[in-house]
C-alpha cells in the first residue's frame, strides 16, 4: 500500500501543468505564457466576472463544485450510479472555443486516471443548453501527451512569446496589454 | 463603467449589509455602491470601520488620503498586489542596468517633452522641442537626464503667464505654493500621482522600482516617473481650461502670508473638473475601440511592463489630437 501511495506522488508531480493552462495552450500561447510567468490579467475583466457568476449560478443543487485535486480544479463531480462511474463537469460560457475546451477536461480525465479513478466528462454549455460528452481513448491520449511536453517546456523556458492579432482578440482580457 | 469618488467633507463611512454609506457632520447619508467604484479620495477627516474596509477588500477599492495642503499622504490598498516574481525581477534589471535605465528615463522626459510641445503649440507659443531631444540623446548620466528634464519645464513653466489671463504664474513654488497657479498645479500633480498609483497597483509592477526619479525619492516612485509623462493633458490642459474660462476665481483660494490653496469649493469644482477629463473618452489608434483618459494610464503601465519583459519596446504616450 505504501509503495503505491509514492508512486502516486511521483506519477502526479510529473502533471504539473493546470486545467486552464491547456485551455490557454489552445486559444493563444502569449496567453499561456504570460499566465505562466504569474501575469495574469483575468481580475476585473467584464468577460471573466460573466464566466464566474455562470460557474456560481448555474447547477446550484450540484454539492460537489470545485473540486480540487493538487493542480486540477473541477468545476462539479456527479455520480452516474447505474453505470458506477464518475462524470466530471465544465462550465462554459459559450462553445466558441470548443477544442481547448475538449483538451481541458480530457486532461482532467487523464489526470484522475493517473491516480485510479476511471471517469467521464462533460462540457456544459448553459447559456446555448447544449452538452458534449467526452470519454478517454488511446488516440486522444496520444494527441494530449505532446501538449502537456509542450506546456512544459514553455514553463521551463526564459521563451518570450509575442502577441499575435487573432480574430478573437476583442474579447480577451488581455487584449489592452497585448495590443497598447 | 466604475468611476472614481471624491470625499470633500468630514465624515465617516459604515456598512450596511453590502452597501457602504458616507455619512457627513451633519447627519447626511450618502450610500456609495461599491461595485461602480473604482477608487476613493479624502481630502477631509474621514474614518472607517473594518466592516467597511472589508467590503472595499473584496472589490478591490483604494482609499487614498490627503492632507491639508493637498498633498497625498498615503493609500490603503486592499491586498491588491498582484505581483510577479519574474516582473520584479527584470524590472529590477532594467535599474541596475544603467543602459537599460537610461533608456528608459529618457523616454519618460521625451514623452514630457512632446506632451508639452503640443500643449503651448495650442496658444501657438513656440517651444523648440528638438532641441531639448537632441540634448537628451547626448547625455548618458541620470542627473544629466534630470537636468534637460528642468530645464525644459523651465522653458514651458515661463510661457504660462502668457496664457493665463486672470493670475499671474510668476515662478514655481511650492510647499507652500505662493499663489493661485502653484496652488492649482500642486494639487492637481499630487492627485495625477494617487490616480497613477490605483493604476499600476492593478499591473504587475512594482512601484517602488522607478527609472527616473531615484527609487528612493518615495515609496511609489514608478508613479512619479509616469505621472511626469501626463502631467501636460492631464493637470495642465485641465487648469487652463479652469483658469481662462473663470470656472474658477479669486474666491476659490484661501490666502496666508506667504501660502496659497485651494478652499472647499476650489477644490471640488477641481475634483469634478479632474473626474470629468477622466471619464472622458478617446478612440484609441492601436487598440481600434475607445478608452478613458484614466485608461491611458493602465495602458502606459502595460507598455512599461512588455518592454521590461522584452516583448515589445516602450515609446511614451503622445498626445495625437
Amino acid at each position: 500500500m505504501k509503495k503505491t501511495n509514492i508512486d502516486f506522488e511521483k506519477e502526479l508531480n510529473k502533471l504539473n501543468v493546470r486545467g486552464i493552462e491547456i485551455n490557454y495552450y489552445f486559444i493563444c500561447k502569449t496567453k499561456l505564457f504570460l499566465f505562466m510567468n504569474n501575469m495574469g490579467l483575468e481580475k476585473n475583466h467584464e468577460n471573466v466576472e460573466l464566466g464566474k457568476l455562470l460557474h456560481e449560478t448555474s447547477y446550484r443543487s450540484n454539492k460537489d463544485k470545485e473540486v480540487i485535486i493538487n493542480k486540477i480544479a473541477i468545476d462539479f463531480i456527479k455520480k452516474n450510479k447505474k453505470e458506477d462511474f464518475i462524470e466530471i463537469h465544465e462550465v462554459k460560457k459559450s462553445d466558441k472555443m470548443e477544442l481547448a475546451d475538449y483538451y481541458q477536461i480530457l486532461y482532467y480525465i487523464y489526470y484522475l486516471k493517473k491516480l485510479g479513478i476511471e471517469s467521464k466528462g462533460v462540457i456544459n454549455y448553459p447559456n446555448q443548453n447544449k452538452k458534449k460528452e467526452i470519454t478517454l481513448n488511446d488516440e486522444n491520449i496520444k494527441n494530449l501527451i505532446p501538449v502537456i511536453q509542450e506546456i512544459e517546456k514553455i514553463r521551463n523556458s526564459n521563451l518570450i512569446i509575442p502577441p499575435k492579432k487573432k480574430k478573437y482578440c476583442k474579447k480577451c482580457a488581455y487584449y489592452e496589454f497585448c495590443f497598447s | 463603467m466604475k468611476y472614481n469618488k471624491y470625499l470633500n467633507s468630514e465624515g465617516k463611512l459604515y456598512r450596511k449589509e453590502n452597501t457602504v454609506y458616507f455619512m457627513d457632520t451633519k447627519g447626511k447619508k450618502t450610500p456609495i455602491p461599491v461595485e461602480k467604484i473604482y477608487a476613493l479620495y479624502c481630502y477631509k477627516e474621514v474614518s472607517f470601520t473594518s466592516s467597511v474596509v472589508i467590503l472595499l477588500a473584496k472589490y478591490n477599492i483604494p482609499i487614498h488620503y490627503f492632507g491639508r495642503y493637498g498633498n497625498y499622504v498615503g493609500t490603503f490598498y486592499p491586498k491588491g498586489e498582484n505581483y510577479s516574481g519574474k516582473v520584479i525581477v527584470q524590472q529590477s534589471e532594467n535599474y541596475l542596468n544603467s543602459d537599460k535605465r537610461h533608456y528608459i528615463a529618457k523616454e519618460f522626459v521625451k514623452g514630457s517633452i512632446l506632451n508639452i510641445s503640443k500643449n503651448l503649440s495650442r496658444y501657438k507659443l513656440d517651444y523648440d522641442k528638438e532641441k531639448y531631444i537632441t540634448a537628451l540623446q547626448k547625455v548618458n548620466r541620470i542627473t544629466d537626464i534630470m537636468n534637460v528634464e528642468a530645464l525644459m519645464r523651465n522653458d514651458y513653466y515661463n510661457n504660462f503667464d502668457n496664457i493665463f489671463k486672470n493670475f499671474k504664474y510668476e515662478k514655481r513654488s511650492r510647499r507652500p505654493p505662493e499663489n493661485e497657479i502653484n496652488a492649482l498645479i500642486s494639487f492637481g500633480n499630487s492627485l495625477l500621482y494617487s490616480t497613477v498609483i490605483s493604476e499600476i497597483f492593478n499591473t504587475h509592477l512594482n512601484p517602488s522600482v522607478s527609472y527616473l526619479h531615484e527609487p528612493y525619492e518615495r515609496r511609489y516612485s514608478l508613479a512619479l516617473d509616469i505621472a511626469d509623462v501626463f502631467k501636460p493633458i492631464f493637470v495642465d490642459r485641465l487648469i487652463f481650461n479652469l483658469v481662462n474660462k473663470k470656472i474658477i476665481n479669486e474666491n476659490h483660494f484661501e490666502k496666508d502670508l506667504n501660502s496659497c490653496l485651494l478652499n472647499d469649493e476650489g477644490r471640488a469644482i477641481f475634483l469634478s473638473k479632474y473626474n470629468e477629463r477622466l471619464q472622458k473618452t478617446i478612440k484609441h489608434r492601436k487598440l481600434n475601440r475607445n478608452v478613458s483618459y484614466q485608461r491611458l494610464l493602465r495602458l502606459e503601465c502595460y507598455k512599461l511592463e512588455k518592454h521590461i519583459m522584452g516583448i515589445e519596446q516602450y515609446e511614451p504616450f503622445v498626445i495625437w489630437w
